[in-house]
């Protein structure tokens, strides 16, 4: 008489629930772009009177073998990519995807416009103007390298509980540094190294104040990133301007050519031959992941970060560990700012420009990972440098607008659109025993 | 292992939490230490798991006197501590859990986390102590009981022989305590020593070997587990305490709320409240029994306008479904929600703010643009003496209460403004005997103004002892409405979901009758029954939570000091 109960399970309710919302946003998002590429791109006057459009393949700054310019019929192009772009979305609308099969979607969507973008950009009825490729990704990767290596400090730091919003500080002040310390023993090298022995120092400043006196991490980033910029500008005009040679004047890095691999077909000169910085900083991010998560540094760096109390009563130093993260942190951010002296020669004043908080940006886009904090800064550093590619070409969309984009994303990010993006639990939270 | 504790001492500012504590856990026996709030149980022991140092006092184990500064000197001496808030990773796997600050002698050169070795530890140890857990199991997916078998096991794989358990019942089910009483009992068996900390006298009666009474910082006796309740009681409370509540039989007055097809959703869109309908009268405790997770949250969370629902809740025949929780507070709901970490306290307000949380913007605590802080600190101040709240001042920050103040301060919110209808989520979860008797007496008090009264809780005895009627959840139904006098078996039959079909239909005051007498029939119940009660607990295979399982519980109680 009451067996019936027992198969009764909870009834899912259709609709209004968070997958769902998140479907209805992507697919008419997509829609929308796939109308913009459509009617923005293809259908515009640019595209108009049987333009073409021409992309250069030949770095011309860096040898390798020369590539044929690629010329193609603008329009048909760019509508059918749009045409495509409007599918997948009304697609992703229709139907609740696999996850696997979302992702995959979401990137023939981005890479679809971007190219359209490009060739929209590069458009000419007369056949003159041309955006060469492997400029675009030589720039991004130039970009790129201090926005992965501040975003690595991040990630470090921020896995075990502080937050390092004094990423541009470090930067800064490592350039400073490199600048300084590298034209007084005349060698770049031994500036890099002062350069991340510097940013060390400032992760030790944030670590000692945070840690020990508590205070509030994110005005403290930001307090710190005023007194690297005070500091550094004062120092700059006071020695450099005045006496550049024997303070602020290096030789630029050279870039390391790997046999074989540079000769690829006009990727090899972008990816393989760079200055030795531009490897390490890969390999830095392949080692913080292996660290983070197969050793038990990672494992314990983790928990500090999720749980401190959880680790200090298996034994775990917590805040030992924070400080030494700190620190670590502080000295690749400390060789970003490096990179950005020994890539030209001379430190400036406020050369970061902000690149810190993109770093920052790019820590929570790349959803606290190494990976992700990688592919945030490629994203950041394709459309910095798309902007500048572009800006010779005359576009009717102003080229500082253009490079908003990807913070506009990092936005939709934070908010959750775009999955699910969860901070470690004890982020910016002091860990005080008892 | 012999753990002594010669003279531990520890004062907090003028406070003394512990003065001159002796206690001996000899092997291989469940020794309770059992304390109303705030005694100083968790002081003590967190001074013997290195997490406080004492003023003065010795540990001695084993004929030895060991310092401990730091929890790493206490495991390396052989304790374990499974804490009241788990000490777990919620995004790490339980075998990640169980290996942190232990990795060295599973890692490489350079410190390489040896997954599988791991894994493979987890499930020697869980399989030796017959504590089954999943090593790949997300912690935050788990159910609380699985949760606490994996600190259990987290001790152990640190080969633990005292273990100390702070008042690990407080966020358990009934099940799920009797299932740590079982474990309980095979430590025992295998040698190992329990120091169970606790403020429930049936549970120290039903498990232990030896009792120490802690008031006040002291120890103030020893009892054997023969004692009856009420000796415990008032050696623990330090006067005479009334187990049993006094309640006259009262007439129920007119309908005061009267719900009607109330159907409200749960988090993750389930229906978690299906097609619900009861009256409550004025003068009446209904009270709400069922397994936690079967709705009664979210039913609570939809009268007092906390969450969307469907359906009427009239409260009188103003309608509730739909309201915003100002506007039901307007009509004078008196409510102690189920988590007061969560939903009752502001932590870092003073007692006497939180104490007007729900009445700041009405006379006499303010107006439309200003507070009477005058006003605000003399009630404070009054509610601190009449419900016995004990902290320094009603300036104290309520976060500094341990758990049983905290509810005491929840509970005196929603009675002193007289309410129209009373709303009361596990009253007294985590409060002593002391403090328990004088909550029951003051919810009797609001039935006998003739006021409506809804209680919701897990414990059975509480619902038995308050409620003129009772009315059992599963699964989102009220599948019965059964007098007060039923028995436990017959309630925990229904709890389990016993006789659906009969009652889901109607619930009037009328239908009790009928529903009473279906579950009137145990013998053949019982058999039906039995396969639900073991589905309903995924916590045999450390398999992640089914829907029974919130996961809010896990926060739900505070430390003891």
């Amino acid at each position: 008489m009451a067996v019936a109960t027992i198969a009764a399970a909870p009834t899912a309710i259709a609709g209004g629930t968070e997958a769902d919302t998140r479907r209805y946003t992507a697919g008419a998002t997509q829609i929308i772009m796939g109308l913009v590429m459509l009617l923005g791109f293809g259908l515009g006057t640019r595209t108009a009177h049987g333009a073409s459009t021409t992309f250069g393949m030949t770095l011309v700054s860096k040898q390798g073998t020369h590539v044929p310019d690629w010329v193609f019929p603008a329009r048909p192009v760019i509508v059918a990519l749009a045409v495509v772009v409007v599918l997948l979305g009304a697609a992703r609308l229709a139907v609740q995807l696999p996850r696997r099969w979302r992702l995959i979607g979401t990137s023939v969507v981005l890479f679809c416009f971007t190219f359209a973008f490009m060739a929209w950009s590069a458009a000419d009825p007369k056949g003159g103007e041309r955006l060469i490729l492997p400029s675009v990704l030589d720039s991004m990767v130039i970009a790129a390298v201090p926005l992965v290596l501040g975003a690595l400090g991040g990630v470090v730091g921020e896995r075990s509980g502080v937050v390092n919003v004094a990423i541009e500080g470090q930067l800064l002040f490592g350039g400073f540094m490199t600048a300084l310390v590298g034209t007084a023993t005349h060698s770049l090298w031994i500036g890099v190294i002062a350069g991340v022995l510097a940013g060390a120092l400032m992760g030790l400043l944030l670590a000692v104040l945070a840690i020990r006196y508590l205070i509030e991490q994110v005005v403290l980033g930001v307090v710190l990133n005023l007194l690297a910029l005070g500091v550094t500008g004062f120092l700059f005009k006071s020695l450099m301007q005045t006496n550049q040679n024997s303070y602020n004047n290096l030789t630029p890095f050279t870039t390391v050519r790997i046999p074989g691999l540079a000769s690829i077909w006009v990727i090899g000169p972008v990816a393989f031959d760079q200055p030795l910085i531009v490897y390490i900083a890969v390999f830095l991010v392949m080692l913080v992941h292996l660290g983070l998560f197969h050793t038990r540094w990672g494992l314990r760096t983790r928990a500090v970060g999720e749980h401190p109390a959880a680790a200090d009563t298996v034994g775990v130093k917590v805040l030992r560990l924070r400080y030494r993260n700190v620190m670590l942190g502080g000295a690749f951010a400390g060789l970003g700012g490096a990179w950005l002296v020994g890539n030209v020669g001379n430190f400036t004043e406020n050369m970061t420009n902000g690149k810190g908080f993109i770093a920052l940006a790019a820590v929570i886009f790349g959803r606290w990972s190494p990976f992700g904090a990688l592919a945030a800064a490629a994203l950041f550093g394709f459309t910095d440098a798309l902007a500048s590619q572009t800006s010779s070409l005359q576009l009717p969309i102003p080229s500082d607008l253009l490079t908003t984009l990807p913070y506009v994303a990092t936005l939709f990010a934070v908010a959750g659109l775009i999955g699910r993006v969860r901070a470690p639990a004890a982020d910016g939270k002091p860990y005080i025993k008892g | 292992m012999r753990l002594e504790l010669r003279g531990i001492t520890k004062t907090f500012g003028s406070v003394a939490a512990n003065s001159a504590i002796d206690l001996t856990v000899e092997p291989g026996e469940i020794h309770c230490l059992l304390g109303e709030n705030g005694a100083g149980k968790s002081t003590l022991m967190n001074i013997l798991y290195g997490l406080l140092t004492p003023d003065s006092g010795q540990i001695v184990v084993d004929g030895q006197t060991r310092e401990f500064t730091s929890p790493g000197d206490a495991i390396k001496a052989g304790i374990g501590m499974v804490h009241q808030h788990f000490m777990l990773v919620p995004v790490f796997t339980v075998a990640e859990n169980l290996v942190l600050g232990n990795e060295e002698s599973r890692g490489g050169p350079l410190g390489w986390l040896d997954r599988r070795k791991a894994k493979a530890d987890v499930k020697e140890v869980s399989a030796r102590y017959g504590l089954p857990v999943d090593p790949e199991a997300l912690i935050e997916d788990l159910p609380v009981g699985v949760q606490q078998r994996v600190e259990i096991v987290k001790a152990l794989m640190r080969d633990a022989e005292v273990l100390i358990l702070d008042e690990p019942t407080a966020v358990l089910t009934p099940q799920e305590t009797e299932e740590l009483f079982t474990v309980m009992r095979g430590l025992k068996a295998a040698g190992k020593s329990v120091v169970f900390i606790t403020h429930k006298l049936n549970e120290v009666r039903a498990i232990a070997d030896r009792i120490t009474v802690i008031r006040r910082g002291a120890v103030v006796g020893s009892a054997e587990p023969t004692a009856s309740a009420r000796e415990l009681a008032s050696l623990m409370v330090g006067r005479d305490v009334r187990l049993v509540v006094e309640k006259e039989p009262r007439e129920p007055g007119e309908v005061a709320l009267s719900v009607r097809g109330l159907k409200v959703t749960d988090d993750r869109g389930f229906l978690a409240v299906d097609d619900v309908s009861f009256d409550l009268h004025a003068g009446e405790v209904l009270g709400v029994a069922g397994v936690q997770g079967n709705g009664q949250t979210e039913l609570v969370e939809a009268l007092t306008g906390l969450r969307a629902a469907t359906g009427s809740a009239e409260l009188f025949g103003r309608q509730l479904v739909g309201a915003s929780p100002r506007a039901v507070l307007r009509q004078g709901l008196g409510h102690v929600p189920e988590d007061r970490q969560h939903d009752g306290l502001v932590p870092d307000f003073s007692i006497a703010e939180n104490l007007v949380l729900d009445q700041f913007d009405n006379k006499p605590f303010g107006g439309l643009l200003t507070l009477d802080l005058d006003a605000i600190a003399k009630n404070g101040a009054d509610r601190l003496a009449e419900f016995d709240i004990r902290a320094e001042s009603e300036r104290t920050p309520a976060g500094a209460l341990s758990g049983g103040n905290q509810q005491k301060v929840v509970v005196a919110r929603a009675l002193q403004r007289d309410p129209s209808l009373l709303i009361a989520s596990q009253p007294t979860r985590g409060v002593d005997v002391g403090a328990m008797e004088f909550i029951h007496k003051r919810i009797v008090e609001q039935r006998d103004a003739g006021k409506p009264v809804l209680i919701v809780s897990t414990e059975l005895d509480e619902i038995t002892a308050l409620s003129d009627r009772i009315a059992v959840m599963y699964r989102g139904k009220i599948v019965g409405i059964v007098p007060p006098d039923t028995s436990n078996e017959e309630l925990g039959l229904l709890m389990a979901g016993g006789s659906g079909d009969e009652a889901e239909a109607s619930l009037e005051a009328e239908a009790v009758e009928p529903v009473a007498e279906a579950v009137a029939e145990p013998d053949i119940e019982a058999e039906a029954v039995e396969p639900v009660v073991e589905s309903e607990t995924p916590a045999e295979t450390g398999q992640p939570a089914a829907e029974e399982t919130p996961a809010a519980d896990q926060s739900s109680e505070s430390a003891d000091e």
